[in-house]
């Protein structure tokens, strides 16, 4: 490998240096993630029409539908973190993959209760059994799953290795949550984002702004969660008794 | 195999093997995670099903009779192009409910090949637009109606 290939892998794999990164970039995010809100929720709320078929009720697919993309989106980044942190032992990746959990499992949550609100003026029920339902709801206790076993293994390293698995065994869903509309009959419609001309322009612009504003709340949480990770464990190895001046540099890679 | 190679092998391995397994059981239960049947499936069965059954399809257009009296009785015909199935219902129908629409009957088949269905749900489809619009296409007639739903 050459040292530029190797710079950009290396350089934020010590802890400090990501640190001092994420400093400059959490409160970008952050503040991006305020005013897409705003923006969003302007044209979600007021400066969009009724639909036909829903009425007002369309104005809860702006929640929904970003959000259910998001509880996708994080469980692939999350793969993808434990891949790296469990293959090549980079020491952020586990600190990545363990803080995108709760984020995960939020927008999880924010996805199965706009659901339920919907189904009720939709469909005509606030919860049905069909195969993007349940697969979600499986979605959900993965997360939940992945966080316990993280808390049940005392050391970092093992928990890591472990959770990662998990993980990367429990990526199979992905696919399953969205084809699940076209593989089986399903009372949940199927796509309509990827389906030309299936969504009008005025319905479209809130729901595009809302999943900008939630990506970027993404990386600022995600941000903010992994300092407090590396934080914690590096309070973790104070109190074992280890000295400050080791907590600067990388932990070794094997 | 140096210790990576190894570990992305084991990994990757764990997940084929998970994929596996996932695939086998969708396989064998193909016909269960289907949450409605249509009237074609019924008409392709070798006997009438005597539990309580998901039927799937179109409200055929002119079905709809609301019954006279109190009683909030509705009838109609659930059909998927090829084949039909009547339904009786008493309750309240969701707001999406008319005829063309996309509906699932839960509910028993009786002797008479009627299914009493005990709820309905109504299966919207996935384009959305403003009320507008889709008056401005009908009144231009350029509107196809609903797409036929699976």
């Amino acid at each position: 490998m050459t040292t530029q290939q190797t710079s950009f892998w290396t350089r934020y794999a010590n802890p400090a240096a990501f640190q001092r990164l994420s400093a400059r970039i959490a409160p970008l995010a952050g503040g991006g993630a305020v005013a897409l809100f705003a923006v969003g929720l302007y044209f979600a709320l007021i400066g969009s029409p009724a639909a036909r078929d829903h009425g007002e009720a369309v104005r809860i697919l702006y929640a929904h539908v970003p959000a259910a993309w998001m509880s996708l989106a994080c469980y692939t980044y999350m793969a993808a973190a434990s891949l790296v942190g469990f293959v090549w032992k980079h020491p952020l990746a586990d600190v990545a993959a363990k803080s995108i959990a709760p984020i995960g499992a939020t927008f999880t949550a924010l996805t199965l209760i706009t659901g339920s609100l919907w189904g009720k003026p939709g469909w005509g029920a606030w919860w049905v059994w069909d195969a993007r339902v349940t697969s979600v709801l499986i979605l959900f206790f993965m997360y939940l799953g992945y966080m316990a076993l993280w808390n049940a293994i005392e050391e970092p390293t093992r928990a890591a290795r472990i959770a990662a698995i998990a993980c990367l065994v429990g990526f199979i869903n992905i696919p399953i949550i969205k084809f699940s509309v076209d593989w089986w009959n399903t009372l949940h419609q199927p796509a309509s984002f990827t389906k030309q001309g299936a969504v009008d322009g005025a319905i479209a612009l809130p729901t595009w702004l809302l999943f900008s504003a939630y990506v970027l709340a993404f990386f600022w949480m995600l941000l903010v969660n992994m300092n407090a990770e590396l934080a914690e464990r590096r309070a973790a190895r104070l109190e074992a008794g280890a000295r400050p001046t080791s907590t600067l540099v990388a932990e070794p890679a094997e | 195999m140096n210790k990576k190679q190894k570990r992305l092998a084991f990994v990757s391995s764990a997940v084929v093997v998970a994929g596996l397994a996932v695939t086998l059981v969708m396989t064998a239960l193909s016909s269960s995670v289907a949450y409605f049947y249509t009237p074609s499936d019924l008409a392709a069965a070798d006997e009438r099903p005597t539990n309580t059954i998901r039927l799937g399809g179109l409200v055929a257009a002119g079905s709809v009779a609301y019954a006279e009296g109190t009683e909030a009785r509705v009838d109609f015909i659930i059909e998927d192009g090829a084949h039909s199935t009547p339904v009786t219902y008493v309750g309240v129908l969701p707001d999406l409910f008319r005829e063309g629409q996309g509906v699932i009957a839960q509910g028993r088949i009786g002797p008479d090949g009627v299914l009493a269905a005990s709820q309905i749900l109504a299966k919207h489809d996935e384009t959305y637009m403003p009320r507008e619009v889709a008056e401005a296409l009908k009144e231009q007639g350029v509107w196809q109606g609903e797409p036929p739903a699976e």
